[in-house]
């Protein structure tokens, strides 16, 4: 692990996301090699596991901030979001229709974890009753030996 | 952060441009604009989605709710997109089984 190299404290306020975003973004685009097709995939997965941030905030009604966290080296990114939420088991999360049982469009939420899964290289979620950390790592694209997404 | 949402008539559409962001913060707007044009019996509605900057999961939800919105009216909702960080969110969550997805409202109004 290589020093923290920037650290934000945001409101659980659903207007701090695209600040969220914003420093990732900057991170990304000065400290690594990341392409701008990836960063938007990272920006997409910060954007999901902040909302869920802010939402755990904001059903318990706490003052608390989320605390995002970047660090980055030669070979990767991470960034690390951490609320005070209740948790939640993200290996028990509700199941939706697939996407083409007409019973899915009664569902508008859902998506957002499967996002993350689908566009970092890796993702882990640690949760409690005292809070969730969701730790999202992109590798360069050199490291990824061809990897195109 | 802006988000602008610019409603006008086409050939039967109603075709509402959505620009800038679209994420928890601004997708209740755009929500809410999307209701009231159906409660005002606009129930043919092209989503011109080329000048957004970014989507995530909370404006899927809005789409999925406004075709639901829709279909309940025998209406229908299609979608105009062809930037490809955009598209890669309705692949990836497979809504692009879900929705109509075209290259312009050229071609939406055609279908």
């Amino acid at each position: 692990m290589t020093e923290r190299a920037v650290q934000l404290e945001i409101p659980a306020g659903a207007e701090y996301v695209a600040l969220a975003r914003l420093v990732v973004s900057a991170m990304a685009a000065g400290e690594t090699q990341l392409s701008d097709d990836r960063v938007d995939d990272l920006k997409i997965a910060v954007s999901e596991a902040c909302t869920n941030a802010i939402e755990a905030h904001d059903a318990l009604d706490t003052e608390e901030r989320v605390v995002v966290g970047c660090w980055a080296d030669e070979t990767y990114l991470e960034v690390r979001i951490e609320d005070r939420g209740t948790g939640f088991d993200v290996s028990n999360l509700p199941e939706h229709p697939p996407v083409t049982d007409p019973e899915r469009l009664k569902f508008e939420r859902g998506l957002g974890i499967p996002l993350i899964r689908a566009l970092v290289d890796e993702v882990e979620f640690s949760s409690s009753d005292d809070g969730t950390a969701v730790r999202l790592v992109m590798r360069h694209d050199d490291e990824l030996d061809g990897d195109t997404r | 952060m802006d988000l602008g949402l610019d409603v006008s008539e086409r050939d039967g559409y109603t075709v509402l441009a959505v620009r800038g962001e679209v994420d928890v913060y601004t997708a209740p707007r755009f929500r809410e604009r999307l209701i009231e044009l159906v409660s005002e019996g606009k129930h043919r509605i092209i989503i011109d989605l080329e000048g957004v900057d970014f989507l995530d999961s909370t404006g899927l939800g809005v789409l999925v709710g406004g075709l639901k919105r829709l279909r309940s009216h025998d209406g229908d909702l299609l979608l105009v997109c062809t930037q490809s960080r955009i598209l890669k969110v309705f692949e990836i969550t497979g809504l692009t089984k879900v929705f109509s997805i075209y290259d312009s409202v050229d071609d939406a109004v055609a279908s």
